[in-house]
């Protein structure tokens, strides 16, 4: 009885009773939300143009947030030291495209997805010989970003935003707003999504696989980057931030492979869900760090129901 | 010339279907048993051992396990690690409530704690599939883990929060604990390794293997051809998370003699995955052939810089293991994304023909 | 051919039984909003060659995964053997005895043919898993009681010397008589095929109808096919039942049909 008036009534009763510290918890699950969503877009776009599950992805965030803060410790001023770093993910974008994708092209999907942990391990052992294993602080100042808190009083209680947590959420909104006007307007964006629709058909009227390929994961790099700034202005920089990446595949699996509004969508939720687990169900009942498992266990059970997402649309199999 | 099959008639398909219808394919397999079991034992000392032999067989063992779900049923894994230490936490527990049971009793039933396990995480495989069903195995990863940790009950309520293997007896042999020498430990392992791997290539080759096959390559033709896909796939998990739990509680119980949870983490998926990946899914062999190369290749870099005479620092070492490790997981998949044994398979087809071209 | 053991017991082509085998009755199925079939009666002769012929986007196949099961009729009652049956497994139609091919080939493209073969077989092979850990003992001898009928089948069918072949090697016209062992080796009582014909030349197309005749005389097997070959369609077929936008225009013997204003119309376009 005392259980079940632990897990269906005392947190509901808590959080009435501390509106305050439920705004607070919401907010810092909506920030972790827009980072697992920022991540998952670079996923989808990869997906999208490439049928190549990117495992990379979560590592190329810290490969980027790390050759950032390599580059300014080394003397490189920051506003000099962000454009270098966007080329270097460039250079690694055509480095994959030459070296991994090209050779692969036409095999299986899960020999893609392979390369791709190849990669992985191969931008883990780099970083780590250039830039040294030991953990980094994110060059918050030097960028900018303001790092100071608000205050707030809602219902007689206390909340507290931190300024780089808006920042970021500005940030991530900005970026998102930014690559669906690519996507939706230009040539180039509207040639990705047919290469999303239909492979052979985008390449039959002369889009090129290999420039895409180079712009797709060059788009997917800058994401890691912006990702990276804000993600590591909160949790410092090393690999460690690896397992954000790790978060963003159950997003994916709620919001579907293909979908950029699902990773958006399917972010912010397991952002928020998860957070309000850990505080009122996770701490209290089981022990906490609940956050580890959480949403792939809530992504399990939303497919075993809607196998396909929930924005996907119905399959219908044939033969 | 050495390799000629011409000649080897088969009369009756007994004979046609036995594991060696080629007659020096058997002659190999005794050398390298006759190596296995006679040579390394004589000649290795405690580190070749402790480095290279024991792991390369249990890492083997575990890869074999996870090929039958991912190169066989086609169901790609990313959770491996956590059925590994599913399996092994159970020989713990089994151990330590039953102080008195034979060790090769413990790890078989520890196997079917894993068994359960894996088909309880593998019932979604029914409605998911593809790289949704992988993300969804990484949930069994993280949860095992977890598990792992909060549950102080399954390490006993040691202090350390790790399970720590105790010295048992087999028939009067020491096999695990500090007190093992090397060898028995290899010994045993060995046998074990040996037997499982008759299991799985036999199973592989009969009805169920075609069933698994059949789902990987068509799911919905093997449905239309009378397979039950819940039983396949199920069946598939079953015995894969079986291998898979018995070579972790081997992991831990005959080579590392102690455990953390954070062993059984996602790096060590990825070791299992990248061994049966680089070693040919869809192969006993491989996992072998992978397992070498995957055990063998971070030792061998350790030593080489001796060997040249340089002197290197040894973190940095690590970082350039990783690369390298890296880089040659993409570069075996572009050059033989069917692995290992498909190479050794065209070698074979080469020897036969030899000294004719085609 | 004798050696194949006929499951429905010995009869020849000229003396077929007016026993009803397979009986559909106003069978309707949709997806979503689309009309795939609609109210589609027709029933099925043991021992004759049914022809389903109609342009494409007819529901033809839609038709044939609906008796296999693969899809689930919303409306309509389909009576196999004398039982009526609801919802029902795909992989239990193959027990009960419905084999069927497919328009595109579906192949196990890892496999060999023989291993294909085997697969079609698996209804039949019953040893567990203890057994076939084993290997040893009742497993091998159950599998090469099985494989002596797959070769039975192999020899049949002409196709020896691709026996140990990766499938994803043949050509297509091969790739698709493996795909009728296969389905032979389930030993059905009614056989679907679609399309047995697609994509051949004139040769293959002569091999293929010639063991279509053969399965059908030699071991009795109740034969539904969809085809596009008119020639063939007519040559082959006992009846032949015409969809068009998924509803039933015509069924009659071949003769009838070709004659049918409503056939002709459908397949050559009015105005309407």
């Amino acid at each position: 009885m005392e259980l079940l008036y632990n897990i269906f009534v005392d947190p509901f009763i808590q959080m009435y009773e501390a509106p305050d510290f439920l705004l607070q918890v919401l907010w810092e699950g909506l920030v972790s939300g827009v980072l697992y969503a920022l991540i998952a877009l670079g996923f989808v776009l990869i997906f999208k143009s490439s049928r190549i599950f990117n495992f990379a992805q979560g590592i190329m965030v810290v490969f980027a947030a790390l050759t950032l803060v390599g580059l300014h410790e080394n003397g490189v001023p920051a506003w000099l030291a962000v454009p270098i770093t966007l080329g270097v993910m460039y250079v690694l974008a055509v480095g994959i495209e030459r070296v991994v994708l090209r050779p692969l092209v036409g095999q299986p999907d899960i020999i893609l997805f392979m390369a791709t942990i190849g990669v992985t391990l191969f931008l883990i052992g780099f970083g780590e010989f250039i830039f040294g294993g030991e953990n980094k602080v994110m060059i918050t100042e030097a960028l900018g970003i303001p790092t100071g808190a608000l205050e707030f009083e809602p219902f007689g209680g206390f909340v507290l935003i931190e300024e780089k947590d808006l920042a970021a959420v500005i940030m991530a909104v900005l970026l998102v707003i930014a690559l669906l006007a690519f996507l939706n307007r230009t040539s180039m964006g509207r040639a990705i999504r047919a290469l999303g629709d239909d492979h052979q058909a985008a390449l039959s009227v002369g889009i090129s696989l290999s420039t895409i390929w180079v712009i797709v994961w060059f788009i997917a790099g800058v994401i890691a980057l912006a990702t990276g700034i804000v993600w590591g202005a909160r949790a410092g920089v090393s690999f460690a931030l690896e397992v954000i990446a790790y978060k963003a595949l159950p997003v994916l699996m709620l919001g579907g492979l293909e979908s950029v509004s699902g990773a958006i969508i399917g972010g912010l939720l397991i952002g928020l869900l998860e957070k309000l687990f850990e505080i009122y169900w996770g701490q209290p009942l089981l022990g906490g760090n609940t956050e580890t498992w959480f949403a792939f266990i809530l992504a399990l059970f939303v497919l075993l129901f809607r196998p396909q997402g929930l924005f996907g649309e119905r399959i219908i199999e044939r033969v | 010339m050495f390799y000629k099959t011409s000649g080897q008639f088969k009369t009756s398909y007994k004979s046609d279907q036995a594991l060696f219808p080629v007659k020096q394919d058997a002659w190999l397999l005794i050398a390298i048993l006759a190596l296995a079991y006679v040579v390394f034992p004589l000649t290795a000392n405690e580190f070749t051992f402790k480095a290279l032999l024991v792991p390369v067989l249990i890492y083997s063992l575990a890869a074999m396990g996870l090929n039958i779900l991912t190169g066989f049923a086609g169901q790609l894994s990313l959770g491996t690690a956590g059925f590994m230490g599913v399996g092994a936490y159970a020989c713990y527990k089994i151990t330590t409530i039953f102080p008195e049971m034979n060790i090769v009793v413990a790890l078989a039933l520890s196997g079917f704690f894993s068994a359960a396990v894996g088909v309880a995480f593998g019932l979604p495989s029914l409605r998911i599939k593809g790289f949704y069903l992988a993300i969804a195995t990484l949930a069994s990863q993280f949860f095992l883990v977890w598990l792992f940790e909060k549950w102080a009950w399954l390490y006993n309520y040691n202090a350390s929060g790790a399970i720590e293997v105790r010295t048992m007896d087999f028939f009067g042999l020491t096999v695990t604990g500090p007190t093992a020498t090397p060898l028995t430990q290899y010994y045993f392992v060995l046998g074990i390794v040996t037997v499982v791997t008759i299991a799985m290539i036999n199973i592989t080759r009969g009805r169920y293997g075609r069933m698994w096959k059949a789902v990987r390559d068509m799911d919905i033709a093997a449905e239309l051809v009378g397979i039950n896909l819940m039983r396949a796939k199920l069946t598939a998990f079953a015995v894969s998370s079986y291998v898979v739990g018995i070579a972790g509680a081997m992991l831990v119980f005959f080579w590392k003699g102690a455990a953390e949870p954070n062993l059984f983490d996602i790096p060590m998926s990825f070791q299992i995955l990248f061994i049966a990946i680089i070693g040919g899914l869809g192969s006993i062999l491989g996992n072998f052939l992978g397992a070498i190369l995957i055990v063998a290749l971070p030792v061998l870099l350790n030593v080489l810089p001796d060997l040249v005479g340089i002197q290197v620092h040894s973190a940095a070492m690590e970082h350039v293991n990783v690369m390298i490790v890296g880089a040659l997981i993409v570069f075996f998949l572009i050059v033989e994304p069917h692995g290992l044994a498909r190479l050794w398979g065209l070698i074979r087809e080469k020897l036969i023909i030899w000294p004719f071209p085609h | 051919m004798n050696v194949l053991v006929n499951p429905t017991g010995a009869m020849n082509g000229a003396e077929k039984e007016r026993e009803v085998l397979l009986d559909l009755e106003n069978v309707s199925l949709s997806f979503g909003g689309v009309k795939a079939i609609t109210n589609i009666s027709f029933n099925v002769m043991k021992g004759e060659i049914r022809a389903i012929i109609g342009p494409n986007g007819a529901g033809k196949t839609s038709m044939l995964n609906v008796i296999n099961g693969f899809y689930q009729p919303q409306e309509g009652v389909i009576t196999f053997k004398g039982e009526k049956r609801s919802s029902m497994k795909p992989h239990l139609a193959v027990s009960q005895g419905i084999a069927r091919t497919f328009q595109n080939v579906a192949l196990f493209k890892g496999m060999s043919t023989l291993d294909n073969i085997m697969a079609g077989r698996a209804v039949h092979m019953k040893r567990n898993m203890f057994w076939q850990l084993l290997h040893y003992g009742p497993a091998r001898d159950e599998e090469i009681e099985h494989r002596k009928r797959v070769e039975e089948i192999i020899d049949f069918l002409e196709i020896q010397h691709i026996r140990r072949t990766p499938v994803g090697k043949l050509p297509y016209g091969l790739q698709k008589r493996v795909e009728l062992a296969r389905a032979l080796a389930m030993e059905p009582e009614l056989l679907l095929l679609d399309e047995p014909m697609a994509g051949m030349n004139l040769e293959e197309k002569e091999d293929m109808s010639r063991f279509i005749v053969e399965v059908n005389e030699q071991l009795g097997t109740t034969i539904a096919l969809i085809e596009h070959d008119m020639g063939v369609v007519m040559d082959l077929s006992d009846r032949v039942v015409v969809l068009d936008y998924g509803r039933k225009i015509a069924d009659d013997v071949p003769e009838k049909v070709q004659q049918n204003q409503e056939v002709i119309d459908a397949y050559l376009g009015v105005s309407h």
